[in-house]
């Protein structure tokens, strides 16, 4: 009898237990394993080309031929000893200052504008959105008939109007204008939606209390909405620095020959990996500059972020202690 | 510039995506198999235009047991990338893949991928040079040889008549003469008479002439680089380079000012291979007073055209090489030709009747299948490419536009080349 009963007051307890335990595993890890097919697939296809692109890089390795021999950091050391190596780093800046900052300027302000009542809104925020919708190749292509050095359109109306033209495939800073054109052109519609939805989030009372204290539209804009965008500002800083520092399409389709022009004036990083793994087939090499790449992409991340997040978090205060004097 | 998904949902469907295809991938990639009904499924992949869309329904009714599917893609680039992933990744070719003279110093380095294809049968089909060039150090053939690409100089008689020269074709091929330097002198005269219009495209198009015709230009036959310390090298640098700064309109070729050109009276005279007449047929469209003339300086010359080879990954070698021994026999090279111009490399049809006749109307009606045959035959220097010439020649290409765009001298130019070519190794 008391076996019995303790019996049953076991199992009872243990299948309590036990259904207790399942649900608090499900509490605990359920969360885990709905987010993990994004975990499963970003290792398979963003972690592992990352550790195995490291493994390349430390190997003789031809694109055909395939693994070679164990070389360490050799292919480090080569590709920092060449002179492209150097001439594409500084191109990738150049274009990527040339596009990315007149672009978040252009976004912010488009933004603005749109933010206002306009008549048939809708129609001017697709206006907008719409040079994203066109592939960057064919963008490419169309601005090449701009970009001429002979024919182009530009330089035919500055030699119409006696003028010297502009030599677009010789030298090097209105390379880089040509380029960054076409990225501005395809990009600021884009940032200018993203900001333009942060802006309607910003509660409507802040304006109307600035306004009664008498500010104009343009200190409204830069004491309240540029503070308010922070994380925006932030986030498109950030995004803006990973794509402009990985700048290809735009560059390899600047000419027909696809390497950044005959003394690399316009090849950037990502071209001259191309360069070196699909060109000189070796992918050693072209793995090397692509480890140095994510690292330089990295480290100009976070310094982006901790200086924007200085500049916008003092305008930030500067509205917090107001605000606090107003009240 | 491209961009990270920007939200969970999006990376989660686009990995999903990505992760079926590899999946799917897998099992579909496996290339040809014997279908239920006993036929023998054989894949052909070729690029541009190979004129064979009718030949494989021909072939198909002569050898029932065999259905041909073509793989055909846009640009050759597309199919140089295709053919070397797929080599790399070991399956996934297909049955007969078709190749460009330009990739075989390569392919040659790995010859142990494809199938052996010489045999009695074909030995002389080809002219020598073109089957030299696919054989490996072993003596085997790889490729069998489609097209080539002889050279003659095309030129435009109305400007040769504004300034005074002569312009039917048999004069003019005397004018030019079968020197660089009567080339160059032509050019001279042409430029003095006032017209304003340059002689030549650009040194890049002219340095591939000359080049063509030095059998070790950047490497001896071991491989060896002797590109920079090379007499020839230097010599034909500095002539093309000379020849450039009083005759050269400065347009690289391909680019878009130079395709502009052609409507614009860019240049007087071109170096071209058969196949540049389709360019600039079409590039010059309404232009009247192209022709051609029968020469060519320095000797003859060949540019580009292709082969077919039959990769080991194939599970029916013997199919495929029979098919491709019988496209690139000259009666079907012949009917290749008049479908889509590509000039044949096989010593028969080069004499038959019917490729001697072909004229061409853009051309001022100019016999251009006996003109070509002929340019074909002047041939006579196969220049070495191992695997290092095109990185090479591709960096004196940028070398020499370095110096007609002005951004360089001829000498720091050279230096920067040197350091380049260093840089290779």
């Amino acid at each position: 009898m008391t076996t019995a009963a303790a019996e049953v007051t076991a199992r009872s307890i243990r299948r309590i237990a036990l259904s207790h335990r399942l649900s608090r595993w499900d509490v605990r890890f359920s969360p885990y394993l709905y987010i993990s097919p994004f975990f499963l697939l970003f290792g398979l296809v963003g972690l592992f080309p990352l550790l195995y692109t490291a493994w390349v890089s430390v190997h003789d390795w031809n694109l055909i031929g395939g693994q070679g021999d164990f070389v360490g950091l050799e292919n480090f050391t080569t590709v920092l000893g060449q002179p492209y190596f150097w001439t594409s780093l500084r191109n990738t800046f150049s274009i990527f200052l040339l596009s990315s900052i007149p672009q978040v300027i252009a976004a912010i302000a488009i933004a603005a504008v749109l933010d206002f009542n306009l008549r048939g809104k809708t129609f001017w925020r697709m206006g907008v959105l719409l040079p994203y919708v066109v592939a960057p190749v064919a963008v490419a292509l169309i601005f090449n008939d701009l970009f001429g050095d002979r024919f182009g359109l530009i330089n035919s109306g500055i030699m119409s109007l006696g003028l010297e033209p502009i030599r677009w495939h010789v030298d090097v800073i209105p390379s880089h204008i040509a380029i960054a054109t076409m990225v501005n052109f395809r990009w600021t519609g884009y940032n200018a939606l993203i900001f333009l939805a942060a802006m309607q989030a910003v509660p409507r009372d802040y304006y109307e209390a600035a306004i009664i204290d008498g500010a104009n539209r343009l200190r409204t804009f830069w004491s309240i909405t540029v503070p308010l965008l922070r994380p925006i500002i932030i986030f498109v800083i950030l995004t803006s620095t990973i794509g402009g520092l990985q700048i290809f399409d735009e560059a390899r389709m600047f000419d027909n020959v696809g390497q950044g022009g005959a003394n690399r004036q316009w090849q950037t990083l990502t071209l001259y990996i191309y360069e070196l793994g699909w060109g000189q087939r070796n992918f050693g090499r072209a793995s090397a500059v692509a480890w140095l790449l994510f690292l330089i992409i990295i480290v100009i991340a976070i310094i982006n972020f901790m200086i924007t997040r200085r500049i916008a978090g003092s305008a930030d205060r500067k509205l917090r202690t107001r605000a606090k004097g107003i009240s | 510039m491209k961009r990270f998904p920007r939200s969970t949902i999006a990376a989660t469907v686009a990995g999903a995506a990505t992760f079926a295809l590899v999946l799917s991938g897998c099992s579909a990639g496996a290339g040809s198999e014997p279908s239920k009904d006993g036929k023998v499924k054989l894949t052909v992949a070729t690029f541009n235009e190979f004129g064979y869309d009718d030949l494989f329904a021909e072939y198909e009714a002569a050898n029932p047991n065999v259905k041909i599917t073509q793989k055909k893609a846009a640009t050759s680039n597309e199919a140089r990338d295709n053919l070397t992933t797929r080599l790399a990744a070991g399956s996934g070719l297909s049955d007969v893949e078709a190749i460009e003279v330009d990739w075989l110093p390569e392919l040659l380095t790995y010859s142990d991928q494809f199938a052996d294809l010489s045999s009695a049968d074909v030995k002389d089909r080809w002219l020598k040079w073109k089957t030299e060039a696919a054989t490996d150090a072993d003596g085997r053939l790889i490729a069998y040889g489609t097209d080539i690409g002889p050279e003659a100089v095309c030129y435009r008689s109305d400007l040769f008549a504004a300034a005074g020269l002569p312009t039917d074709r048999a004069e003019v091929a005397k004018l030019l003469g079968t020197s660089w330097d009567s080339y160059y002198a032509a050019g001279e005269k042409f430029v003095a008479a006032g017209t304003n219009v340059p002689w030549f495209d650009s040194a890049g198009a002219t340095w591939q002439g000359v080049v063509n015709q030095i059998p070790n230009a950047y490497e001896k036959a071991d491989g060896t680089i002797i590109a920079t310390e090379n007499p020839q090298v230097k010599e034909a640098y500095t002539s093309v380079l000379a020849a450039s700064s009083t005759l050269s309109a400065h347009l690289g070729q391909w680019s878009d000012d130079w395709t502009a050109s052609f409507q614009n009276n860019g240049f007087a005279t071109q170096l071209c291979p058969g196949w540049m007449l389709g360019v600039i047929s079409g590039n010059a469209e309404g232009v009247t007073g192209w022709d051609i003339a029968d020469t060519f300086p320095g000797g003859g010359g060949n540019w580009g055209g292709s082969y077919l080879t039959v990769p080991n990954q194939s599970k029916h070698q013997d199919e495929a090489k029979k098919l491709a021994a019988w496209l690139t026999a000259p009666e079907q090279q012949l009917k290749a030709f008049a479908a889509k111009g590509t000039f044949p490399s096989q010593i028969d049809a080069l004499a038959s009747d019917e490729l001697l006749g072909a004229t061409n109307e853009f051309f001022n009606n100019a016999p251009t299948g006996e003109i070509l045959a002929n340019r074909a035959a002047a041939v006579d220097v196969t220049p070495f490419k191992g695997v290092n010439y095109f990185p090479i020649n591709d960096a004196m290409q940028q070398a020499l536009t370095r110096v007609e765009d002005g951004t360089m001298t001829a000498d720091e130019s050279w230096a920067q080349w040197v350091t380049d070519v260093k840089a290779l190794g």
